[in-house]
């Protein structure tokens, strides 16, 4: 399957990340080529295959309900590029 | 044109459990800014979510208490989108494989019953609170990661009061199973409505809108009623609904456009490597059922069998559990239940309404209603004077028969005492006393009344009568 | 001799005996990073060395060790290699720093690697590349080169890496160092930045196989802070220290053994697998019939997770937040700027992966095939005991000589993973060198929870062999 520049657009809009022009035309090339290379799948029969998202045979994996101190405000804040008070703070969120 | 309403509703539910769904921190509500987190709920870099155990049993609990099949495989799913109320930009829910599917329950109208069915119920994590200030906006992420549960129905109502009925039986069940406190205000229950018309008779839905921003049941009703008329009116003048999402106004009790359906979001569900998945054995799931409380349907029906309450007041007390619970407690001391029953749904009611509070707030001891209760049952006070009574114990903190003594409110049902006043009842009110003797029956319920008047209440009306008639004739 | 030259097992003989004190290995260690590091430039960070309060008697007990930058360390910069995680410090330890730490250990800085270890060269870092101490025109392999590099050039005495499709193998074959990838689930992810969580393991780079056992002896048990670890007991690897492998079952899978395999390197895989047959082993040729698929499955996979764990990079919480108006621009702006090229592409990969429409035909497809691959091991385990390959097909190759090509980039990935595909645990030890003097690295596989067998096959090798003695002359 190819993928063409305005997939492209579209999915770094989907993973938020800018793009110029000249990084557009490179990854469309790039991406092909690996996308071309991984079609190779399609050529594996399946169709009895479970798929495999975890490795080990882990189930019911659980914690109590039980609290355990939060982080202090200072540290929870202490990395924050912009924040007011205890808040950490963006550009206004326009719904 | 009369048309077809078709209701929707998702309920949001937070779960009452003392940590957040997938990580330590407490789900207190109230806290100060960003004060309950850690780096599993803020989803800072290397940090991993545990599953809370008691967020599982809850799910099923609800599940099973809306009569749904529970899924004996639970995986959960990752969510993709950004917003910065959600720390990892993905959230944590269920996609393709619900903790529940499939149930019901049974709403009660005023002249029938209707069954609404539960498509799903499933698990996620809730996100953090966005406040928009002047040009910024500010998070605060205490609620992030908290405990949701999603319940989702068919599109099964018919009107803004069956949705109003769904959500009042909704809520009796949640509390009878004690997962939630159902709290709108405080957010611990958010309902969103998608609503659609059509013709009568067409077979496919008209176009949906999404109803959001309704923060009572009360709100989802009167916000549902001005979608069917809004709609009705647009379809009436042969314009096309647009699927959009809307917002309830409450200051203005209008609804208005927030977003038109931009094209599908991609949400890049995939199962979450970071948790494993969770296999429900059967047995577990009896357990589980077998345990579960009596819920407010099966309530009803004992209350009506077992106690001989009407339908009425068996709903009206079933409805609030805790006031069904204190119902249960007084009857132990004080059998009468039909008349214990009258009370409760009666002055009890009335009172919690006026002053707003729940039975449990109004600090009414079980003993000390029966004891009131009891003086009007032994004549020893009249029913009326009983209500004055009841308020002035809320307000004091004293019992009946303390302000009975103190404010010296015997009922005085000794004819010596009466007779004098009841003379001079007579020989004011010559007029009544004549029309009770051309046959106006009324004229002696005036009579009567002044004479509780002149005794301050105190007066046995059923005495008062009987000596009234004697007199007169 | 500079202290910074022995292994941990040196170290903690001479601190016992008390001829040296713990800060002689800390100077020995400093004054050879100040010669040696402008050359080399492992690390990503190097602040003051946290020394533990735990007065414990342990092997480890002040024995210096490098971490990956990609491992939190609480108030130290950890910030992956990226622009994005500039300044980060995160408010606290990863499970098997607080385990370093009470069993007395000394974190000594963090090494660099390719970006959020996307990458077999430890050329995409934003701190610019790592040198091989053993060709300093060449990579030293990655992601986790800077560990690797560190380990080999004596700049460090021991290290962590982390390993999601060979990342700690391939830069330990390149830079002449043991490595080993655990099983999945043996070692707490809790605290390693995650690139690919099904995939991901922290493991340890050393100049011994003894001195990765008894690192693996720290670092491993299970982890109530990670649902994915496995509550296991972990036995003593010390004791999986013998010099005998009479009898054991060494499988070789045919499909290895193709088109492509540098001569020195096949060589070199031939000349040990003669000798591990002389030490008593039994060798076998096994098939493992999926392997050409390994990339493919890996790369989706691996993107897809990537996409999602990578979002929480956005400027709200942490790290870089380029100035804009609308949140939107801010979202694109920052992680325009602060992710590199190899992430970017990456992240667009995973995305496209799990989009509307390719979900089936790619992530669905990919894990099936997974599974496929998984039975392919079940298989061959058994008929034999451990599985031997070389850990890549080449030796370390230039800096610079195929960023311009990230498909044979990846495909030179082949050999190590399938094992993160499997979750099952491999080493790889020096076995050789190039024409060039360049090492060579051999790769041992087993099942599941059996590193065991790992550290018994490589020390009866090492024991019966000098590439390890061997030191680059810088």
């Amino acid at each position: 399957m190819a993928i063409s520049k305005k997939d492209l657009i579209h999915v770094a809009y989907l993973c938020r990340i800018g793009l110029d022009e000249a990084e557009l035309d490179s990854l469309t090339k790039e991406l092909e080529k690996i996308i071309e290379y991984i079609d190779q799948l399609k050529k594996v029969d399946i169709k009895n295959t479970s798929p495999t998202s975890h490795v080990l045979p882990l189930k019911n994996v659980y914690r109590e309900d039980k609290t355990i101190p939060s982080l202090d405000p200072k540290e929870v804040l202490q990395n924050a590029p912009f924040k007011k008070d205890n808040f950490f703070k963006v550009p206004k969120v326009i719904e | 044109m009369d048309y077809e309403t078709i209701i929707g509703l998702e309920v949001h539910l937070q779960l009452a459990t003392e940590s957040k769904a997938f990580c330590g921190c407490s789900t207190k509500f109230g806290a100060g800014v960003n004060t309950q987190t850690c780096p599993v709920c803020l989803g800072f870099p290397g940090s991993l979510p545990v599953l809370n155990k008691k967020v599982l049993e809850f799910g099923i609990k609800v599940g099973l208490g809306l009569n749904c099949q529970i899924q004996n495989f639970v995986k959960f799913d990752r969510k993709n989108y950004f917003y910065p109320d959600l720390p990892k930009n993905y959230q944590i829910s269920q996609y393709d494989l619900p903790l529940a599917l499939d149930g019901f329950l049974n709403i009660q109208l005023k002249d029938y019953e209707k069954k609404v069915r539960i498509k799903r119920v499933h698990l996620e994590e809730d996100a953090g609170k966005l406040i928009h200030v002047e040009d910024t906006s500010l998070l605060d992420y205490n609620r992030a990661g908290m405990p949701l549960l999603e319940i989702v129905t068919e599109p099964d109502m018919n009107s803004p009061q069956e949705a109003f009925e769904y959500l009042k039986t909704l809520k009796a069940i949640l509390k009878y199973l004690e997962v939630s406190d159902c709290d709108m205000e405080k957010g611990s229950l958010r309902c969103d409505a998608n609503i659609s018309l059509r013709k009568f008779g067409v077979k496919e839905l008209g176009t949906k809108i999404e109803l959001k921003n309704m923060n009572s049941f009360r709100a989802v009703k009167q916000g549902l009623e001005y979608e069917v008329n809004r709609q009705a009116k647009l379809l009436d003048e042969g314009k096309k609904i647009v699927q959009e999402t809307r917002l309830w106004d409450e200051l203005n009790s209008v609804t208005s456009l927030m977003r038109t359906k931009e094209e599908a979001q991609d949400y890049r569900y995939f199962p979450d490597p970071d948790l494993v998945p969770f296999i429900l054995e059967e047995a577990q799931i009896k357990e589980i059922k077998n345990n579960l409380p009596e819920l407010p349907e099966g309530r009803k029906k004992r209350f009506t069998k077992d106690y001989g309450l009407s339908n009425y007041d068996a709903e009206v007390l079933v409805e609030d559990k805790a006031l069904a619970d204190y119902f249960e407690r007084c009857n132990k001391i004080y059998p009468k239940a039909k008349n214990l029953a009258n009370w409760i749904t009666g002055v009890v009611l009335a009172q919690m309404n006026n002053r707003n509070k729940n039975i449990g707030d109004l600090k009414l001891k079980e003993k000390d209603l029966v004891e009131l209760i009891s003086l009007v049952d032994e004549d020893k006070i009249s029913g009326l004077l009983a209500k004055n009574i009841l308020t002035d114990m809320l307000e004091s903190g004293k019992t009946a028969s303390i302000i009975v003594q103190e404010k010296n409110l015997l009922q005085i049902s000794d004819t010596s005492s009466l007779e004098k006043i009841i003379e001079e009842v007579i020989a004011k009110n010559q007029l009544s006393v004549k029309d009770f003797k051309d046959g106006k029956n009324n004229a002696i319920m005036f009579l009567v009344g002044q004479v509780m008047k002149a005794s301050s209440g105190k007066a046995n009306p059923k005495i008062v009568q009987e000596l009234l008639r004697k007199k007169i004739s | 001799m500079s202290l910074a030259k022995l292994s941990i097992i040196q170290l903690r003989e001479k601190l016992d005996k008390s001829e040296i004190k713990p800060s002689d290995i800390i100077a020995d260690l400093k004054s050879q990073i100040t010669k040696i590091e402008p050359k080399i430039k492992a690390y990503a960070h190097l602040e003051e060395a946290a020394f533990s309060t735990e007065f414990k008697s342990s092997l480890l007990k002040d024995i210096p060790i490098a971490i990956k930058d990609n491992i939190c360390v609480k108030g130290q910069l950890t910030t992956c290699a990226s622009n994005i995680l500039t300044g980060f410090r995160p408010p606290y330890d990863a499970t098997v720093i607080q385990k370093l730490k009470s069993a007395g250990a000394v974190i000594f800085g963090k090494t660099n690697m390719d970006e959020f270890a996307f990458g077999s060269s430890t050329e995409h870092s934003f701190y610019g590349p790592t040198h091989n101490p053993w060709d300093l025109t060449c990579v030293p392999g990655g992601s986790s080169g800077g560990s690797a590099a560190s380990v080999s050039a004596d700049t460090a005495i021991c290290a962590l890496g982390s390993d999601t499709g060979g990342s700690i193998r391939q830069p330990a074959s390149f830079c002449g160092v043991v490595g080993l990838k655990p099983t999945y689930g043996r070692v707490s992810r809790y605290g390693l930045i995650a690139f690919a969580s099904s995939l991901d393991q922290i493991g340890p780079l050393t100049k011994t196989v003894s001195d990765n056992a008894i690192l693996m002896n720290v670092i491993s048990g299970y982890d109530p802070k990670d649902s994915t670890s496995v509550n296991v007991e972990v036995p003593d690897y010390t004791k999986s220290l013998i010099n005998d492998i009479k009898g054991i079952k060494i499988g070789i899978p045919k499909e290895y053994f193709v088109e492509g395999m540098d001569s020195d390197v096949k060589k070199a895989i031939l000349e040990s697998i003669e000798l591990l047959k002389k030490l008593g082993a039994e060798i076998k040729e096994i098939s493992l019939k999926h392997t050409e698929y390994a990339v493919s499955v890996y790369y989706i996979v691996a993107t897809a997770e990537a996409s999602s764990n990578l979002a929480r990079f956005d400027g709200v919480q942490y790290g870089l937040r380029v100035k804009e108006n609308s949140l939107i621009e801010m979202y694109k702006a920052t992680r325009q700027d602060g992710f590199g090229k190899e992430a970017k592409r990456r992240i667009i990969l995973g995305t496209y992966a799990l989009s509307h429409g390719y979900y089936e035909a790619y992530y669905l497809r990919a894990l099936k095939v997974r599974t496929l691959i998984k039975n392919d091991f079940a298989n061959a385990f058994k008929e034999c005991d451990c599985i031997l390959t070389p850990t890549n097909p080449s030796p370390a190759f230039k800096i610079g000589e195929r960023l311009s090509d990230p498909l044979t980039m990846y495909l030179s990935d082949i050999y190590t993973i399938s094992v993160n595909l499997a979750g099952i645990p491999a080493i790889s030890i020096p076995c050789g060198f190039t024409k060039n003097k360049l090492p060579i690295g051999m790769q041992l596989l087993s099942k599941s929870f059996n590193e065991e067998m790992l550290f018994r096959v490589a020390y009866t090798y090492e024991q019966n062999t000098t590439w390890h003695k061997e030191k680059p002359k810088i």
